[in-house]
């Protein structure tokens, strides 16, 4: 056993807190369900390995030579891949310096904290590498399967690419620390971490818009288009796909400096990470200052009142606006393809499941905030206002934030295909209206600030909510095509929202 | 000559509620109209799951709760109206200012709002929160969320005020204007139940103890009443110089102070838990 305050004990002491927070948010501390989860693991692995399947199925030369082409595909995979790393290593690393938890003991104590800093940062690239290998590994395995024992190479470049996300990550937060102080890089950290992780796939499907005048599906994967602009096949742009592919010296070389990398970040900033998150904690402790608003005191009804608490509250959270906000990044190439068929396409029809699944998503989020996220449930529930009422109230502060958001997608579309609004303004009004029935049923009691961490109180009520939206979503572009077929998505969508309620816990409301 | 019996502010009886194991078992209370009612006991007693059921805040297993003669499981609403609750944790939003949380809690309670505006300004002015009633209430300090939380607590003007360990985290200004406050509404008419594990502010403010162990009433009345149900022990106590530092101020609870020799209520609350785990 390790010596205390050296690596080896953090890094065991780390190790256990992970394993047992991982272990309680799965089994929510209730050891029967450990089975229950394994079981859906391994059938989220077969289902996984099947689509990957399904999808590299009729990919060609799986096993062939490392053309230009394929170098695009693994090449465009990879930026994909990082991206979404790099996401999620800035938000891991701006999470480390604003949670306070244990830093004050650390920061008091004779350990040397650089080295606890420098086990994070180690822990942070292994929960990003599982978490991207949770979705890749099937596809590696597939690859595996088919193509040959040489693309088991993909692993190995999974850990570079993790190691180069987390380094690049614990980089870019501290220059922003630096440069526009801890009180707004946590906003903008996660906004940027929002950005990169969607911005890539974005940017496909705006340029697959813009090239073929319709949503991407089959056109993303025309990486032949993009080889004809690509550089040469022996640069060193393509050194991470030949390390995919299994080249020995792409590989050893794209391992040695992606080891190095995170070396250097760890070396260089470890040993400042306690006095950065010391400065993040010492935000919340700043100068006071006036408010702009002042209270009203007009004779509210208490739905009024809550109502314009729930949208106060919302407006006065930047963090949490961007948070709810950020799922509308989606909506962009809706958008787009709305502004390229201003002029009367029929293709601007194919926006209308992006605003439905865009309204299902936001729904979920502003109904979680209202109903789980309530910072103060018992003055609520010690008030004289029967719950439906404040259920009530509740509802029509998401579904007014859901309108403010929608309206003017819907009045737009309706400008440019008449026959695509209705259909887009019913399915908006369905999906966020199922995605704020499960939460309801699904509600937990939550601080707001755990926004981030909402999926995983309930899974079947994250996974309900998704289903629900694209099936919605489903329904609305089958409806705006014309097509009955859009009756099957909707009885899904329908037996979805059903079988949610039906294995909802039961609430009482006196509890509530 | 029969004497009229005082209006009741609270009554339970045969209250019980169970978790993993009886958390209040069938309890009997009552607190009149006007009166500081104290309740006291160790950790894990149940003085704060009676009192989340008095506020509807848990529904309990069986008994009967009455607030000022309404049926407070029967119309919960109703008795929601008249009370007011506070907890040992601060419940506000911390995006909003004091004013603005007040003014949420008047519309909650469908009070007036040019009644609320001047009754907002009037509770701030008096727990010292004025200078900081437009600040948003995530930079104030714990003591300062405790004084808003109060305030939203008496903004609706209840007739039943019941805290839940108030004064825990307050610096010792912060706890005077508390106390003061609270005593100026029960002088007003008032009813206040509170639990505390500060032993000295139940002594100087209650006019009636209660102190609970394992979910019952194991003793109740003013500390000289206390003193007797105690008994010996507590005299012995006493004796070894544990007797309550302080003397009382004038217009402060009914309870006065132990005297050199006297079992303070520490002696006596300690004694009567004793006794009664020894009896259990």
């Amino acid at each position: 056993m390790s010596p205390p305050g050296t690596i080896g004990w953090f890094a065991r002491h780390e190790a256990r807190l992970a394993w047992r927070d991982w272990l309680s948010l799965m089994t929510a501390g209730r050891r029967r369900r450990a089975r229950t989860v394994v079981l859906g693991f391994a059938v989220f692995a077969l289902f996984v390995h099947g689509l990957a399947w399904l999808m590299l199925g009729s990919a060609a030369n799986l096993a062939g030579a490392a053309d230009k082409q394929v170098l695009v595909a693994v090449t465009g995979t990879l930026v994909l891949a990082w991206s979404l790393m790099l996401s999620q290593a800035l938000e891991s690393v701006t999470r480390a310096f604003y949670a306070r938890g244990d830093l004050e003991l650390i920061l008091t104590s004779p350990a040397a904290a650089s080295r606890l800093f420098a086990v994070r940062i180690v822990a942070m690239t292994v929960t990003i590498l599982v978490m991207a290998l949770v979705l890749a590994a099937p596809f590696i395995n597939v690859l595996v399967w088919r193509g040959g024992a040489h693309w088991l190479a993909a692993y190995p470049v999974a850990v570079a690419l993790a190691m180069d996300a987390v380094a690049v990550a614990v980089v870019i937060t501290v220059a922003l620390f630096r440069a526009i102080g801890p009180k707004r890089t946590r906003l903008i950290a996660q906004i940027a971490a929002a950005v990169i992780g969607a911005g890539f796939a974005i940017g496909m499907q705006c340029a697959a818009i813009l090239s073929y005048g319709t949503l991407p599906g089959t056109t993303v994967s025309r990486w032949a288009m993009l080889a004809r602009f690509a550089p040469d096949e022996g640069g060193a742009v393509w050194w991470p796909a030949h390390a995919v592919l299994g080249q020995p010296v792409a590989l050893a070389a794209l391992l040695g400096v992606s080891i190095a990398a995170l070396a250097v970040a760890i070396r260089v900033y470890a040993p400042r990470f306690g006095q950065l998150a010391l400065a993040a904690a010492s935000v919340s402790h700043g100068t006071t200052r006036p408010g702009r608003r002042r209270a009203h005191f007009q004779s509210a009804s208490p739905a009024r009142a809550l109502r314009r608490k729930e949208w106060t509250l919302l407006l006065r959270d930047p963090w949490l606006m961007s948070q709810t906000l950020m799922q509308l990044l989606y909506l962009l190439p809706a958008a787009f393809l709305l502004w390229r068929n201003f002029s009367g396409g029929g293709a601007a029809t194919l926006a209308v499941p992006v605003l439905i699944v865009a309204a299902g998503q936001l729904g979920g989020g502003l109904a979680w905030l209202a109903m789980s996220g309530e910072d103060a449930p018992d003055l609520i529930a010690s008030a004289p206002v029967p719950e439906a009422h404040v259920l009530r109230a509740k509802i029509e502060a998401v579904l007014g934030g859901i309108a403010v958001v929608f309206i003017p997608f819907v009045v737009v579309l309706g400008i440019a295909t008449p026959a695509g609004a209705p259909v887009a303004l019913a399915g908006v009004v369905i999906a966020a209206g199922s995605s704020t029935a499960i939460q309801y049923w699904f509600r937990t009691q939550a601080r707001r600030s755990l926004f981030r961490r909402r999926q995983t109180s309930s899974r079947i009520a994250t996974f309900a909510e998704a289903l629900s939206s694209t099936f919605w979503a489903g329904t609305g572009g089958l409806a705006a095509a014309g097509t009955w077929f859009a009756v099957v998505p909707a009885v899904i969508a329908l037996t979805i929202v059903a079988g949610a309620w039906v294995i909802s816990p039961a609430k009482s409301p006196a509890m509530a | 000559m029969t004497q009229s019996q005082p209006a009741l502010a609270l009554e339970i009886r045969g209250l019980a509620k169970r978790f993993e194991r009886p958390a209040v078992d069938g309890l009997d209370l009552s607190v009149t109209a006007g009166e500081f009612y104290t309740l006291l006991g160790p950790n894990g007693a149940g003085k704060t799951t009676t009192l989340r059921m008095v506020t509807g805040l848990l529904r309990p297993d069986r008994g009967a709760i009455t607030v000022f003669g309404i049926d407070a499981l029967a119309d919960p609403i109703g008795a929601r109206r008249i009370m007011a609750w506070v907890s040992d944790e601060p419940m506000i939003y911390e995006k909003l200012t004091p004013m603005e949380y007040l003014d949420f809690v008047a519309g909650l309670w469908a009070v007036d709002g040019r009644r609320a505006a001047a009754r907002a300004r009037d509770l701030l002015e008096l727990l010292g929160m004025a200078p900081h009633a437009e600040e948003r209430c995530e930079r104030l300090s714990k003591g300062m969320r405790q004084k808003v939380a109060l305030a939203g607590a008496l903004v609706h003007e209840p007739k039943l005020i019941i805290l839940d360990e108030p004064f825990t985290g307050l610096d010792a200004g912060s706890s005077r204007v508390v106390k003061e406050v609270l005593r100026e509404r029960v002088h007003a008419g008032c009813s206040v139940i509170m639990t505390t594990h500060i032993l000295e502010v139940a002594e100087r403010m209650a006019d009636r103890i209660g102190v609970m162990a394992n979910g019952t009433l194991i003793a109740e009345g003013t500390l000289d009443e206390l003193r007797q149900q105690a008994g010996d022990e507590a005299h012995r106590a006493a004796g070894v110089g544990h007797a309550s530092p302080g003397q009382a101020s004038p217009g402060q609870g009914s309870m006065g102070h132990a005297s050199p020799g006297q079992a303070s209520l520490e002696d006596t609350f300690l004694a009567l838990v004793a006794q009664d785990a020894a009896a259990v």
